[in-house]
């Protein structure tokens, strides 16, 4: 491709044995051979790789790598030791609740609203869940920026992928691409943890709900039920109790709707709204529901129904469009 | 806080793997699977740092993978172990070293059953019983129980997979 040419770029990964190719710097990670053709799937448009280059510590590395003389290195430093870190911009936070669980009925996946940044509510009607394809929508949790870039990055590798190979690839198959993009920021400041839910349709060996919890320190999990977050330990005591597989839909949104309500009441950095998303074979479909200051009460728990016309959509494959649902109001974006 | 134990018999070789997934306090999975599967005969039982497990784990699995693929043959469970032990050592020697801790076993048709023990400091022994983690030392009067285990067994027939472990209650 001319392009190539020009930017020089796409020469080809070594022969040998498959490398794995971490912290950037670690021999040429050509940044544009994404683009060309994919002809090796490991390497993936890095956006910030003229700063891997640098020294690590300058960007804010959170454990540097031994100095180059001494007994130090001999020996890796332990991870989580933090010594000559950059002064961040401002003090991160990573609050907020996120949940998704599958049943009979396909996948559940809820979050608050309640953007938080150094002791102040910066947005409290952030979108924390990011449809990712039609069948595919993903939680985040940790920095909204890292979230929000990568899971762009997702969609668009996701959408290269269908072009190139004539097949969506499956939740577990963008769960593994998600791990490995993330991976050459392994020791960094990016923190992303995400929960792929999806629908998984094609195969008929593999289809139908899954679920897949992925961090940026490498983690990628299959599951039944995830929960991350400053709030997750509050969401998963409501959870861990009720939770089946034979939950009727109306069931499984209210629980996912009372765990984050639950976890809003007591944890500082969640609050505001409870968006809800339900995947299913024919598609997500959304809702927000504003969480009032009542408690509702376990007995009579209002069952918020998602009719089937009504108010939400089922989203199309065309065009995206989410109906906020506040307190019977239907506003469509 | 995780736990591998593998015992060499006269034929056979019989590891046991914890099945939690732990995210600082919080047991994101309890039916977690720890042992790669090398070739017909050799796994791969790996605990450590929570991202690195499974990058090192699968990139050795694939390595292994590729190595039958292109020669005809599996590789032997002492040169997978040494394989497996220059990889961590020359990653340790680098910026981005990997910390897993590591239990390699398999059957050779011609030496019969093996266990090799490898630590993050790619250190790497053949020894006839070896455990990684606090469970080494202590189980019943370990402070965090671990909830079951996946056992499997490996013989001249192959990988077996026996029943998983609960931890009995007395």
């Amino acid at each position: 491709m001319a392009l190539q040419d020009v930017c020089g770029v796409g020469r080809d990964s070594s022969e040998g044995t498959l490398f794995l190719s971490r912290g950037g710097a670690a021999g040429a990670t050509p940044s544009y051979a994404g683009l060309g053709g994919g002809r090796n799937p490991l390497n993936f448009y890095v956006p910030a790789a003229g700063f891997l280059g640098r020294g690590p510590v300058r960007f804010g590395q959170i454990s540097p790598p031994p100095s180059g003389t001494g007994e130090a290195a001999f020996l890796p430093t332990a991870p989580g030791t933090t010594s000559d870190v950059a002064p961040l911009p401002f003090p991160l936070s990573h609050g907020t609740t996120t949940l998704g669980f599958r049943f009979q009925g396909g996948v559940i996946a809820a979050a608050d609203t309640r953007s938080s940044c150094s002791g102040q509510v910066a947005c409290p009607a952030s979108q924390k869940i990011l449809p990712i394809h039609s069948h595919l929508v993903g939680t985040t949790s940790g920095t909204s920026a890292d979230c929000a870039l990568w899971k762009r990055i997702l969609s668009r590798e996701l959408r290269l992928y269908q072009l190139r190979h004539g097949r969506m690839l499956s939740t577990g198959g963008a769960a593994k691409l998600l791990s490995h993009m993330l991976h050459p920021f392994k020791g960094t400041e990016l923190c992303v943890a995400a929960t792929l839910c999806g629908w998984d349709r094609g195969d008929p060996t593999a289809s139908g709900p899954r679920l897949v919890y992925v961090c940026s320190d490498g983690t990628r999990l299959s599951g039944k039920l995830f929960s991350v977050g400053s709030g997750s330990p509050y969401a998963y005591s409501v959870l861990d109790g009720d939770v089946r597989w034979d939950l009727t839909v109306d069931e499984a949104v209210a629980l996912a709707r009372e765990a984050v309500y639950r976890a809003t009441h007591r944890d500082a950095y969640s609050g505001n709204n409870v968006d809800l998303y339900h995947v299913t074979a024919q598609g997500w479909r959304a809702g927000r529901v504003v969480v009032t200051k009542q408690h509702i009460n376990h007995h009579d728990m209002e069952l918020w129904a998602l009719p089937g016309g009504s108010g939400v959509k089922f989203h199309s494959s065309e065009k995206i469009e989410l109906y906020w649902v506040e307190l019977g109001l239907f506003l469509s974006i | 806080m995780e736990y591998l134990i593998g015992i060499q018999g006269p034929d056979f070789v019989l590891v046991a793997a914890d099945n939690v997934a732990a995210s600082s306090i919080i047991q994101m999975k309890h039916d977690y699977d720890k042992m790669f599967k090398l070739s017909e005969k050799i796994l791969l039982l790996c605990v450590g740092e929570a991202g690195d497990t499974v990058q090192f784990a699968e990139y050795i699995q694939k390595n292994v993978q590729l190595y039958k693929m292109r020669n005809g043959y599996e590789l032997s469970p002492a040169a997978a172990a040494n394989f497996t032990r220059k990889n961590l050592a020359d990653y340790l020697r680098s910026r981005t070293p990997y910390h897993v801790n590591l239990l390699l076993a398999g059957y050779d048709e011609a030496d019969g059953p093996g266990l090799y023990y490898m630590d993050y400091l790619s250190a790497l022994a053949k020894a006839p019983f070896a455990a990684h983690g606090y469970g080494a030392f202590l189980t019943l009067r370990f402070i965090l129980n671990l909830p079951s285990f996946t056992v499997r067994l490996i013989d001249k027939d192959g990988i077996h997979d026996m029943e998983r472990l609960p931890l009995a209650s007395k």
